[in-house]
């Protein structure tokens, strides 16, 4: 098991906003400790700003939605990799953004690119796992399956919505159930986050839950 | 038969870790617990366990000693099967194979009384199944514990296709006294836990296998975002890997859900001797207490 991370020196690191971030919306602490770009070692780029690379810095991190990083980089058959890396810090919804970032890397990505990243994030308190630049990194590519199978059983009949949230909560010990969690978390954002997984995996388990599709649609409609 | 009927409990397979957990739920609640196994020294350890489990119980302040003495008392071994014919409820844990459970309850049905009403705590098999040709499949339903059953609340209560509405009150009414909470769940492949862990944790396989991340960041994410106790493959490790290939192997042939199919990893796992805890070695090694990434 991997141990806290507790870099004994944080690089500086820049903040260029653009629209709406997820990972740090207007207040999060994370933003207070930024410099000006040109002091910093470490540029972020969050949501919506324009990425320019500068491989004079010694990382470069780009928040990312449900899109790849080689979206924003480009690939080049398995030898792409740079210093700039991806960002997302996972969010349910519209709670609270977690205290987990998936640090994205490419097959070449530059380990002192790396390394810095990490330690910038950790130093502020966050969570950072290294994750390869796949669909849904990690925690969206193993939750989604999960919720959408929950929401076929509702349909199925297998149980109560209550009833499986109290199997969850009860039997593993997790701190809320499946239903709870996307129905908390939207439903209408769970669809979208799932048809982004769907578009590169294309199996049945990313393809959106029917009350999902609903609650989507009703959003299309302006009724949701 | 209502739950005021039932006054006497048997365990069948009170040898293993499930059954003697079942008996010490029963035990404990106050019903008299005729624990079976064909194995006497499996009998005998499961005693030790029961005795053990409560005296932690009262030096940890959870049971007084005479309460204590009482649950003692009502846990009473029954190496012969026909002994269970006092019974008014029958609980079985024994091995998860259908033919051996469908055996079971039909020589269940010789012996005991024509209300007393059978339960099995399957994990994987059809409780309809296991019914059938019985004798009584209106009074067969499933009465899943988890593990560890005296310290785990949750009793998934799944009835058959031909059990009756009053079984299913029965032994509802029964959960509820023994201080457990049952939910409902059809009689379908894992009923609800093991329907949603069982391809989570394969998915979570898979992510290694896919070079995602590391195990040790696959669990790390898990914790960290949804708030799990513990991550998937920490799960699996604790569980065995063996178990978890079972599951696989009873659920995806019945649901031909590619995500409950075990994945070529954890095959290969399994084949290499990587158990989990068990083995000092799954996803992570295990030196004494300590965890290290693998």
């Amino acid at each position: 098991m991997t141990l806290p991370h507790a870099p004994s020196y944080a690089p500086s690191y820049a903040i260029i906003a653009g629209g709406d971030s997820r990972a740090f919306p207007p207040g999060d602490p994370f933003l207070a400790g930024a410099v000006p770009s040109e002091q910093a070692e470490v540029l972020i780029f969050l949501a919506g700003a324009p990425f320019r690379s500068d491989p004079a810095r010694t990382a470069i991190l780009i928040e990312l939605g449900c899109e790849c990083l080689g979206v924003h980089t480009g690939e080049a058959a398995g030898e792409e990799g740079s210093n700039v890396l991806g960002l997302a810090r996972w969010r349910n919804g519209a709670d609270p953004p977690s205290p987990l970032v998936e640090l994205v890397r490419q097959p070449r990505s530059a380990d002192g690119a790396i390394a810095a990243a990490r330690d910038v994030l950790a130093s502020a308190g966050l969570t950072v796992v290294v994750v390869a630049d796949q669909a849904g990194r990690i925690v969206d590519r193993l939750l989604r399956p999960k919720l959408n199978a929950a929401l076929r059983f509702l349909d199925e009949g297998l149980a109560s919505a209550h009833d499986m949230d109290v199997t969850c909560r009860l039997g593993l010990g997790y701190p809320e159930g499946p239903i709870e969690r996307v129905q908390r978390g939207g439903l209408a954002d769970h669809h979208d986050v799932c048809r982004a997984l769907f578009e590169i995996y294309g199996t049945a388990a990313y393809a959106p839950a029917r009350r999902a599709v609903v609650a989507a649609q009703r959003r299309a409609h302006g009724v949701g | 038969m209502s739950v005021g009927a039932i006054r006497s409990v048997g365990v069948c397979g009170a040898g293993g870790t499930m059954g003697a957990g079942i008996a010490i739920v029963a035990a404990r609640a106050g019903f008299r617990t005729l624990c079976h196994d064909t194995s006497t020294g499996a009998l005998a350890r499961a005693r030790v366990e029961c005795t053990a489990f409560f005296d932690k119980a009262v030096a940890r302040g959870k049971m007084t000693a005479p309460a204590r003495d009482s649950a003692l008392a009502a846990v009473v071994p029954a190496a012969d099967l026909a002994a269970l014919a006092t019974c008014d409820l029958v609980i079985e844990a024994v091995f998860e194979d259908l033919a051996t459970k469908r055996a079971l309850f039909r020589e269940l049905d010789a012996i005991c009384p024509p209300e007393t009403i059978f339960a099995s705590n399957t994990s994987t098999l059809s409780i309809t199944e296991i019914a059938s040709g019985c004798g009584r499949e209106d009074r067969v339903i499933g009465l899943h514990f988890c593990l560890p059953a005296p310290l785990m609340r949750l009793i998934e209560v799944s009835p058959g296709i031909n059990t009756s509405a009053d079984t299913l009150h029965a032994a509802w009414a029964w959960a509820e006294a023994c201080d457990q909470t049952p939910v409902r769940t059809q009689d379908k492949p894992g009923f609800i836990l093991n329907a949603l862990l069982v391809p989570f944790n394969n998915d979570a396989i898979r992510a290694v296998e896919a070079g995602v991340a590391s195990p040790a960041d696959i669990d790390t994410a898990i914790k960290a975002a949804l708030g799990y106790k513990m991550g998937p493959l920490e799960l699996i490790d604790l569980v065995g890997l063996d178990t978890q290939l079972r599951l696989g192997e009873a659920f995806y042939p019945i649901t031909l859900d590619p995500r409950a199919a075990p994945p070529p990893l954890l095959r290969r796992m399994v084949a290499a001797g990587h158990l989990g805890r068990k083995s000092g070695r799954g996803f992570f090694r295990y030196d004494g207490n300590a965890m290290f990434g693998s």
